[in-house]
């Protein structure tokens, strides 16, 4: 029976690439090294349902169709939309994405990503005081004082300590957890800071105080500290500031709990610019714990092909990014979309009320291997292999290194990047007609 | 009996293994529930498993009772889904990202069973 080592699991920004899996039949019969949400993938190939065909909503209820009238119908949803939303492309390859660009700018829509709702405002600190990064590779080899801020590895990425932080041995790391100080930073004692040397508990929405006193700190302005920061008492901020200035190499990771709390992007825009003051005593990193496996690559492409990593409009005919503005949020609770493409995603789960509602309005094509709340919603559903078992393909792990997924088993499906190919041919041919 | 929390969402490792079956059982007893540090559950004089009703200026949900001992007084934490995002803010403040973590809530306890997710996404077509 085949045994496929060294297969890239496609489920978290961790993008672990050391799964074992045995194929037996064209079915997956044993995974091996993968974490309780890795073997959910896997194991989920086996254990339950798929959406089986393409299917058109005709009187409220999803009908079964030909792969061909679904693309004809979702061309024709794209053709006499004027304006459309595209979704998704997280939970699939940086081919696919790049095909979905194209769509976008084929048919004048606005193309976001799941960072809309994830670290959409890391790449906006970003763009404001840079990002000060690593790999992960020289975390493991190289951190002495690792902090998650805002994040629970535990829960969202399992393997991450293991293999890239806390407890990874490596080059300059060789006693593992043990050499290396982990500090957590969050609102709740979580799974993650029960793991932790020091836990530090702030009130929630206060991050940007903690980063500006331990700034001021860092840049030798102790004096100006008031008796508690974000409900921490001053004394352990200092010694908070103090051990990061005393490390040898720093690696701030930081999850949702940074972007999505007040402040949002300011959060990580403050969290840059202390990691540039920390660079004036040692070295210092920081890395977002980026959630769907590929929501990195999204942005690789996206930046490459249209110099904007998300929330890219294309209705002027070129590439226009203003994310408060143009981001899948912003424009839904607006109401503006008359239509909306989503693939690898899950908006109808993830996006907040008032944002579904009109979702729910309009005609919507879903691209998904799985049945989920968006399907519920759709009006066009065309099901799709799942890319690193059915196809392969490029992802982004979250410190931006690219890594080919394996095909593992055969597929009927098709795969998001002939999906997208096929609408996008078809969608050139009604234009035509017109 | 009211009480006054600070609602947050996020992910757990339950919701992330329940992800591609949201279909499932498994799915709505990862995600609908609402997890509050025991002192608040015994104000509320509630016990695990209890329905809950959680009210924002955004909507209401109903969901589980759970007690989590991590979480500080007056901190209210609901598994990331479409449970949350009854009643989180789709305010995004101007800068794409809706207010996931920090929206002010009532919660009781109500004799109301929570929705499964069908019938929660069903009350958005119907509105």
């Amino acid at each position: 029976m085949p045994v496929i080592k060294d297969a890239v699991c496609s489920l978290c920004g961790s993008l672990c690439d050391d799964i074992t899996v045995t194929v037996e039949n064209n079915k997956i019969t044993k995974i091996e090294n993968a974490c309780i949400l890795g073997h959910s993938k896997f194991v989920g190939m086996l254990e339950h349902d798929r959406i089986e065909t393409p299917m058109i909503r005709k009187n409220g209820e999803l009908i079964p169709v030909s792969y061909e009238e679904a693309i004809e119908a979702a061309a024709k949803i794209l053709v006499n939309s004027k304006r459309t939303l595209s979704y998704g492309w997280c939970s699939t390859s940086c081919e696919a994405v790049s095909g979905a660009i194209q769509l976008a700018e084929e048919t004048g829509s606005v193309i976001d990503s799941t960072a809309n709702v994830c670290h959409g405002p890391t790449a906006l600190a970003a763009q404001e005081k840079g990002s000060p990064s690593a790999t992960l590779g020289e975390i493991k080899n190289r951190a002495d004082v690792i902090i998650f801020w805002g994040c629970n590895p535990v829960h969202a990425h399992p393997r991450h300590m293991v293999r890239y932080s806390s407890f990874s041995k490596g080059l300059f790391t060789e006693k593992g957890r043990k050499g290396r100080k982990m500090i957590v930073i969050d609102v709740r004692r979580t799974d993650t800071a029960k793991l932790s040397d020091k836990y530090v508990e702030i009130e929630q929405g206060s991050d940007l105080l903690l980063v500006t006193a331990l700034r001021s700190i860092v840049n030798g302005h102790e004096d100006v500290i008031p008796e508690t920061v974000a409900g921490v008492p001053k004394a352990e901020v200092i010694e908070l500031a103090e051990t990061l200035m005393n490390a040898k190499f720093v690696c701030i990771f930081f999850g949702m709990g940074v972007t999505q709390s007040r402040s949002k992007y300011k959060n990580g825009d403050a969290m840059s610019s202390l990691i540039s003051d920390l660079n004036q005593h040692t070295k210092a990193v920081m890395i977002g714990m980026r959630g769907h496996y590929n929501v990195t690559g999204f942005g690789q492409v996206a930046t490459w092909e249209t110099g904007f990593p998300m929330a890219i409009d294309f209705a002027r005919g070129y590439p226009y990014y203003n994310p408060g503005e143009t981001g899948a949020n912003d424009i839904l609770v607006r109401e503006e979309p008359d239509a909306a493409i989503i693939a690898a995603a899950d908006p109808g789960a993830h996006f907040p009320q008032k944002a579904v509602r009109h979702l729910a309005k309009i005609p919507v094509i879903q691209i998904d291997p799985y049945p989920n709340p968006t399907t519920e919603i759709a009006d066009v559903v065309i099901p799709a292999a799942v890319v690193g078992i059915e196809a392969e393909g490029t992802a982004y792990r979250m410190d931006a290194i690219s890594l080919r997924m394996k095909k593992l088993i055969d597929s009927k499906f098709k795969t998001d990047e002939e999906i997208v190919k096929d609408l996008t041919a078809k969608v050139r041919e009604l234009k035509r007609g017109a | 009996m009211k009480i006054k929390v600070n609602l947050i969402s996020g992910r757990t490792a339950a919701q992330g293994a329940n992800l591609e079956a949201k279909t499932h059982k498994g799915y709505f007893d990862a995600c609908a529930y609402c997890e509050l540090s025991p002192v608040d559950l015994e104000r509320l004089g509630a016990s695990e498993g209890d329905s809950l009703k959680v009210n924002t200026e955004f909507g209401d949900v109903v969901v589980f009772a759970k007690t989590n001992e991590g979480n500080p007084e007056g901190l209210a934490f609901i598994p990331m889904g479409p449970w949350a995002n009854a009643v989180l803010s789709p305010d995004t403040h101007g800068c794409g990202m809706p207010g996931f973590k920090g929206v002010p809530a009532e919660i009781e306890v109500t004799d109301e069973e929570p929705l499964d997710m069908k019938s929660l996404m069903k009350k958005y077509i119907e509105a």
